[in-house]
């Protein structure tokens, strides 16, 4: 055990500082800096993309021979901190971090030769397709069917929430291919070409105004077998195993970090409830060292779950337990924002953000009034309500530790 | 003591929530916050006229009602259960508090529904203290020289009239002003729960003589206690439409076989939001019954109320929107409506950490 980083580590610091400054254009720098939710909007990720891809960075967590970068754990922990720290947007985790893994773990090599390098060059910009009206937590009881015609799949059905599919020309689905016993039975995992004949995407708009996640409809499309992930009526095996990356994939505290420094440099430009400068504010001061000491616990908990001993005595309830605290403790700070911005936080300028999406409220041009922080803080905050409901909501991951836990 | 509510207040309730129903359901009343006005004039004319509820605490000489604290108790909480967006609290409750006999025509203006007010008193450097510092009223000739600016005023955009507050070197004044007097001048905006507000900037505006409508802190102090108690009133109605809506939620949604209210887990998050709402219930009325009190005890009394609704906003506010899962994440359901508003009013008039020192400061001196 060491908690230092090593002179090597210090070394790669330096070199991916060095990276960032030379490549990251204002625009870039501005679309990852003020993005009004988690996500990032996909022209500028894609253009970021583009940038990583020459330097073979954009899947850090993929094995060497499908194109990722080979760092140690405290690597990738040091890229996603300089990262967002140097206000680079984030790139699409549809593709890179959720159905990258699926076809890597269960694809074919005709799958792997065809899809993983178009993922990796932004080529191909990925939705996933899993929950339906009645379908959310429940996941297995979902409905979409495929029924089969030669050597393809014929798929009618109906998708909700799903994350820029307005922008995706590929998406993964969960679709029904028969109906057994059990719900979990009969689910296949396809790959669907967002512009097949009978897709249709419409627009669902957030509480924050904005278009990021859409209703898909499926209307008789015309999928080949062979873009089927593993075998048929498998893919739960396929989903479970992407939903772990999906919860545990990506570590929280160094965005968390890096939020906390930001919050602590805008309350020290900003007047405080007490006369002086709101971050000299007791209240305010405590809850800034409170949020602080529970990200510290969280790194170290995230360092502990990465490294390959797995933490505590239920490894397979970490990737749960992190998406509670990481979502919990995002939602806390764009609390802490909130409180920030003051009576600036009731004002609704998604103009003085980077928004994911198409913004449908009435809403000003281009000037603002007030700090962009406080500007931006109403959104994040309203959008970030979802990280506890989206990946799983944090009632489930309670009810998986709780099984896990044998209680 | 008695906490019941009198047949004519019940009487009131349901007369204003039918109308309301009648004529500001959810469709209409978000229409409304997205037109390009961001208010209906119809609507306003009805409340005057129809219901005659503009003039509720003006006085029967002044064309009003002469009604109480309770009976506005009674309003502001069906007008958040409706979200209503017109400037009801500022015109209302804060014109028809600030005026006094001098202003019987602007009394009577409130009540005609020809007035709408905007309550200009926030600044740039004071966050939510409620005093003037960088607003200066000078002495002329022929009444009063204002200079200065204020943030995020609420209704700025479509009011007649400002109250703004300003010092006369010291000492602090609330001062009439016509929206469009010459010298004013605003930036606009909508904010997040679909109503409209601007930064307003006061350079050189002349006002009369007349336009001073109170001078030393404690009218302001007591002003804003007002609206602050009545925005509490109006945090419960928002409030019982989003518990209402999430156990009819959870009631009507299956997932796994059954209705999601019957996970035990999400029965104690209900039961947590439906004491919440009883406890806020309980510090708005007792806020409420305090306004005439003197003023260290009303201070204190609405401090409390609004540490207690801040808190139960948020708590009520996200776990409505948690228990709605991806549904409370949509612009389609009335909840996520309710809760942007729920968060406009945790830090309207002062956050929980600004009244929970005010309470300390206030309490450690009496
Ligand atoms: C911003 C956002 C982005 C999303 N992106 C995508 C996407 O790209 N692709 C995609 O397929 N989906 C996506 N989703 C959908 C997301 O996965 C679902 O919303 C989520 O799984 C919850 O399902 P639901 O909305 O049907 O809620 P429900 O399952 O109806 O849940 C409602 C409430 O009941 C609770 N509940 C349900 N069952 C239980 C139980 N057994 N015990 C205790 N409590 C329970 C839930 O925790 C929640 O509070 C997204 C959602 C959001 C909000």
């Amino acid at each position: 055990m060491d908690i230092a980083w090593s002179a090597e580590e210090v070394a790669f610091q330096g070199e991916v500082r060095a990276f960032l400054g030379d490549k990251l254009t204002d625009d870039l720098r501005a679309s990852g800096a003020h993005m009004t939710s988690v996500y990032a909007d996909p022209g500028h990720a894609r253009a970021w993309q583009a940038i990583l891809h020459e330097k073979g960075w954009v899947a850090p967590a993929w094995p060497v021979e499908h194109g990722g970068t080979g760092w140690s754990l405290a690597q990738r922990y040091i890229w996603q901190r300089e990262r967002i720290a140097a206000g680079a947007p984030p790139v699409s985790p549809m593709g890179v971090q959720m159905c990258g893994p699926a076809i890597i773990g269960h694809g074919s090599d005709e799958q792997k030769a065809f899809f993983l390098p178009r993922m990796l060059s932004g080529e191909h910009f990925w939705c996933q397709g899993y929950s339906e009206t009645g379908s959310g937590s429940d996941l297995a009881s979902l409905q979409c069917r495929a029924e089969e015609d030669g050597d393809d799949l014929i798929v009618t059905g109906q998708k909700l929430w799903s994350t820029h599919a307005h922008a995706a020309n590929w998406g993964f689905f969960l679709v029904r291919t028969a109906t057994l016993d059990r719900p979990q039975k009969g689910i296949t995992f396809l790959l669907i070409d967002m512009t097949s004949p009978g897709v249709t995407v419409v627009p669902t708009v957030s509480p924050a105004g904005e278009n990021i996640q859409n209703e898909i409809f499926l209307d008789a499309v015309r999928v080949p077998k062979a873009n089927v992930v593993g075998a048929i009526g498998d893919g739960w095996t396929v989903a479970k195993y992407l939903l772990e990356f999906e919860r545990g994939g990506a570590a929280y505290a160094p965005g968390l970090q890096i939020d906390l420094d930001e919050i602590k440099q805008f309350a020290s430009e900003v007047r405080g409830d007490e006369g002086g400068r709101l971050i000299d504010d007791a209240a305010f001061a405590d809850a800034i060292a409170q949020a602080r000491i529970d990200v510290m616990a969280l790194e170290i908990f995230e360092f502990r779950a990465m490294s390959d001993a797995g933490a505590g005595r239920y490894p397979h309830a970490i990737p749960s337990l992190m998406k509670i605290r990481g979502t919990e403790l995002q939602q806390r700070i764009t609390e802490l924002r909130l409180l920030a911005a003051g009576r600036y936080g009731m004002a609704y300028q998604p103009q003085a953000g980077v928004s994911a999406g198409p913004v449908h409220f009435p809403h000003g041009e281009d000037a603002f009034v007030g700090p962009r922080e406080a500007a931006i803080a109403p959104m994040r905050y309203v959008s970030e309500r979802a990280a506890s409901i989206y990946a799983g909501t944090n009632e489930i991951q309670r009810n998986i530790i709780a099984k896990i836990m044998g209680l | 003591m008695d906490f019941i509510f009198t047949d004519d207040q019940r009487q009131l309730r349901d007369a204003l929530r039918g109308y309301l129903a009648r004529n500001n359901g959810f469709s209409v009343r978000t229409a409304t916050a997205r037109s390009a006005s961001g208010w209906s004039d119809s609507l306003w004319r009805g409340l005057a006229g129809d219901l005659g509820i503009l003039g509720l605490l003006a006085p029967e000489a002044a064309r009003g009602i002469g009604g109480n604290a309770t009976d506005m108790m009674v309003v502001m909480e069906e007008l958040g259960a409706n979200l209503l967006v017109e400037p009801y609290l500022e015109t209302a409750v804060i014109g028809a508090s600030a005026f006094g006999a001098a202003h019987a025509a602007e009394l009577a203006g409130i009540a005609t529904g020809d007035l709408r007010i905007a309550f200009a008193w926030a600044e740039a450097g004071t966050r939510f203290d409620r005093l003037p510092r960088d607003t200066i009223a000078l002495r002329t000739t022929v009444g009063w020289r204002l200079d200065g600016g204020k943030i995020v005023v609420t209704a700025a955009p479509m009011a007649t009239h400002f109250l703004v507050t300003a010092r006369i070197g010291d000492e602090p004044a609330l001062f009439l002003v016509e929206a469009g007097a010459t010298g004013i001048s605003q930036h606009a905006f909508p904010t997040i729960d679909g109503r409209r507000a601007a930064d307003v900037t006061l350079d050189a505006v002349a006002v009369p003589d007349g336009a001073l409508v109170a001078r030393g802190g404690e009218a302001i102090e007591r002003l804003c206690d007002i609206a602050t108690a009545m925005l509490g009133a109006e945090a419960l109605g928002v409030m019982r439409v989003m518990l209402d809506d999430t156990i009819a939620f959870t009631k009507e949604r299956r997932q796994f076989g059954q209705a999601i209210a019957s996970f035990q887990v999400l029965q104690h998050r209900m039961v947590d939001m439906y004491m919440q709402l009883e406890l806020a219930t309980s510090a708005v009325y007792r806020a409420v019954l305090s306004l005439d009190a003197e003023p260290v005890e009303r201070a204190r009394a609405v401090s409390a109320m609004k540490v207690m609704v801040a808190a139960a906003c948020r708590f009520i506010g996200q776990n409505a929107i948690q228990l709605h899962g991806g549904m409370g994440m949509t612009d389609e359901v009335a909840v996520t409506h309710y809760f942007r508003r729920a968060t406009v009013i945790e830090s309207e008039f002062g956050s929980a950490d600004w009244h929970r020192r005010r309470f300390a400061a206030l309490s450690r001196a009496a």
